[in-house]
């Protein structure tokens, strides 16, 4: 939706934990609790930098505990901004401001078994889930992959709570994650999540299907970065406006700036609450969400301008 | 609102629920203009304007202890009016904590909520209830916390599960609803609920409905008017006990509909829950007789036009078959033709 009803929080704590990854705690400005959460949720925190970023992290503290929030942040090679400011701009005392939390990747309440799958910072969304999972009575394991120990973000609270419940996996040790065995041996009712990079959410959901799991019981999330791309220009038909769309800007974000208002959850392409109608187009529409099907894709009707872009002469959007 | 409450009000037997003249005032009557369809009319439920049921979050108006003693009375009868799958204790926990919450702070005469981290001390003073219990610990109540605190509140509430891009009716307390059944509907998906509803399918409300409220956020809760009438000032209209109330339907004649016929308003109200990532569906149910009705000129008007001009498939889902042409006749005399002025308000 849109941004009313923000959050202010003062960055109380932060950790480098990896040569890559930071640990930020976000306390209310003002004091007092913040919101309660369900494991799997994200915020969307607000940067007010050279420009304005706002990217979707996950809330990686226990969901109980609510005098700060917690996120992991890594530092993106091709960041157009938002993780390189997080890293290089906040420090402790920063204030930034976040929206209330939304989950789209919460546990199934009626699993008999949870398999979580992590790849580097997909970690984060079980750190919370975690919580939700003890003590709760359902069987579940952790796997957790990733390039080298010194890359193992928060894995000496994970060792502490989860015991052999955790497998590591470390791709300098030439350690892979046994997909196929382990999908194929689970009881009936166990529901996979997957959070991590683009090809092991892939492998993950293809190996599932093959081994004959239902849709239904395999969840996965991935926030994708708005992509850098060529600038283009948009029309906007109901606001009559014409909108310049830079390479390293996004279209939701290009839209914004003109003044125009479009309701988001995400900025991730994962919610599908931009979703836009394209009403012209000539030249073809660069989509980078995981909300619309390949066949919607291909009608090139409607657009998610959180994350995808255009390129040709001349595109029109129902905004 | 500082409301007098009735207590000895009844909604059976000899049905001496009234409205005060402020009761009246305040109704929500839902037609905006003279004529009604479905919409999907969700709105963000904001606070409205001092004094009307949509203040604050929950209304507590002069029946409050009336129909809090109505619902003991339906669950003495039948248990099973309130339900709650295992896998919803979470978001049982999250609901009591926003009514509480609520209501402590919008009535603060009433009601008080003092929090000593996870122990919790809640005071009902019209209810003369005092009760310290452990936020999160079952057995610190008398009750489950859905079943304690909704016998505690005016209007049902259903609880739905998020699962699958669906939403599960899995948890409820349903004691004042319009000819329908929690325990019918028990582990239905959104659609199968509604399954019943004739022409909405149609027109895809359903549809654009669930996609609404898949995405309900945190912090932003939403609201919409629905009716349908009553015979009698009868909260339990429900299927379980249509042998005590279905007859009702044939005694309306053009002399007692004035008395008899109630328009039957539900103030919905969908709330996201922050631990479980359920909602919370909540709604309240507002009576008032023609009689009482039509002291309000402008709403006599409008309330005949709906009516008269109902589409007929609207008329046999609500159930007004039988009655309808008494209550259009009853109505007629307040009905001058002149114009309505547009919107709600008394005026």
């Amino acid at each position: 939706m849109s941004d009313a009803q923000t959050l202010a929080v003062e960055v109380v704590g932060i950790e480098q934990v990896t040569p890559l990854i930071k640990h930020f705690k976000l306390a209310p400005v003002g004091g007092g609790d913040l919101p309660a959460f369900s494991g799997g949720s994200h915020i969307i925190v607000v940067m007010q930098g050279d420009r304005v970023h706002k990217n979707p992290y996950s809330l990686l503290s226990a969901p109980h505990e609510l005098q700060t929030y917690e996120i992991g942040v890594r530092r993106m090679e091709e960041s157009r901004g938002g993780s390189h400011y997080m890293h290089d701009a906040v420090v402790v005392g920063s204030r930034l401001e976040i929206a209330h939390p939304v989950n789209l990747f919460g546990l199934d309440k009626i699993a008999r078994k949870h398999v979580l799958i992590a790849g580097g910072i997909g970690i984060t969304p079980f750190l919370a889930q975690l919580e939700d999972l003890h003590g709760g009575g359902v069987p579940y394991e952790l796997h957790y992959s990733v390039r080298s120990p010194e890359h193992a973000a928060f894995l000496g609270r994970l060792r502490a709570r989860e015991g052999e419940r955790l497998h590591m996996y470390y791709d300098s040790e030439a350690q892979s994650i046994p997909f196929e065995s382990m999908l194929a041996s689970q009881p009936l009712g166990t529901h996979v999540y997957v959070c991590g990079p683009a090809g092991m959410i892939k492998h993950v959901i293809a190996t599932a299907q093959a081994c004959g799991w239902p849709d239904s019981h395999i969840h996965w999330e991935q926030f994708s970065a708005p992509p850098v791309g060529d600038a283009f220009e948009v029309f906007l038909a109901r606001s009559n406006l014409k909108v310049h769309v830079p390479p390293d800007q996004s279209l939701l974000e290009s839209i914004e700036a003109a003044g125009v208002e479009v309701q988001y959850l995400c900025r991730g392409g994962v919610c599908g609450f931009c979703h836009t109608r394209v009403l012209e187009l000539d030249g073809e529409l660069i989509h980078n969400d995981h909300f619309l099907s390949d066949a919607d894709k291909a009608k090139g009707k409607s657009i998610m301008p959180c994350v995808s872009r255009a390129h040709g002469r001349r595109l029109v959007l129902d905004l | 609102m500082s409301a007098v409450f009735k207590p000895d009000e009844t909604f059976r037997g000899d049905f001496t629920y009234r409205n005060s003249p402020e009761a009246i005032r305040r109704f929500p009557l839902p037609f905006p203009e003279d004529a009604y369809m479905y919409s999907v009319n969700i709105e963000p439920h904001l606070p409205g304007p001092a004094g009307s049921v949509t203040e604050f979050a929950f209304d507590v108006d002069e029946h409050y202890v009336a129909e809090c003693r109505e619902r003991a009375l339906v669950l003495a009868a039948e248990p099973l009016r309130y339900q709650a799958l295992p896998h919803m204790m979470s978001s049982q926990w999250d609901c009591l904590e926003l009514i509480m919450e609520s209501l402590a702070r919008d009535y603060p005469a009433h009601f008080s909520l003092a929090k000593r981290g996870n122990r919790w001390h809640w005071i009902n003073r019209p209810l003369q209830i005092d009760q310290q219990f452990t936020f999160g610990d079952t057995a610190s109540l008398p009750r489950e916390p859905l079943e304690y605190i909704t016998r505690q509140a005016q209007g049902d509430f259903v609880v739905m599960d998020q699962r699958e891009g669906d939403l599960w009716t899995e948890a409820g307390m349903v004691t004042t609803q319009a000819d329908w059944s929690l325990d019918f509907d028990m582990g239905m998906t959104f659609k199968e609920w509604h399954g019943p509803v004739p022409l909405a399918h149609e027109l895809q409300v359903f549809d654009r409905a669930l996609k609404f409220l898949l995405n309900l956020r945190l912090g932003q809760p939403v609201r919409r008017l629905n009716w349908t009438m009553t015979i009698n000032p009868r909260l339990d209209t429900s299927p379980e006990n249509y042998p005590f109330w279905g007859t009702d339907r044939a005694t309306v004649t053009a002399d007692n509909a004035g008395e008899r016929v109630h328009l039957r308003v539900e103030l919905q109200g969908l709330w996201r829950l922050p631990r479980s990532n359920a909602i919370v569906f909540g709604i309240r149910c507002y009576l008032i007789s023609l009689r009482e009705l039509v002291t309000v000129p402008k709403w006599a008007r409008r309330v005949h036009r709906v009516l008269r001009d109902l589409h007929p498939a609207l008329v046999d889902y609500k159930g007004l078959t039988r009655y309808r042409d008494a209550a259009v006749a009853w109505l007629a005399p307040y009905d001058d033709g002149s114009p309505t002025t547009p919107g709600t308000s008394p005026e």
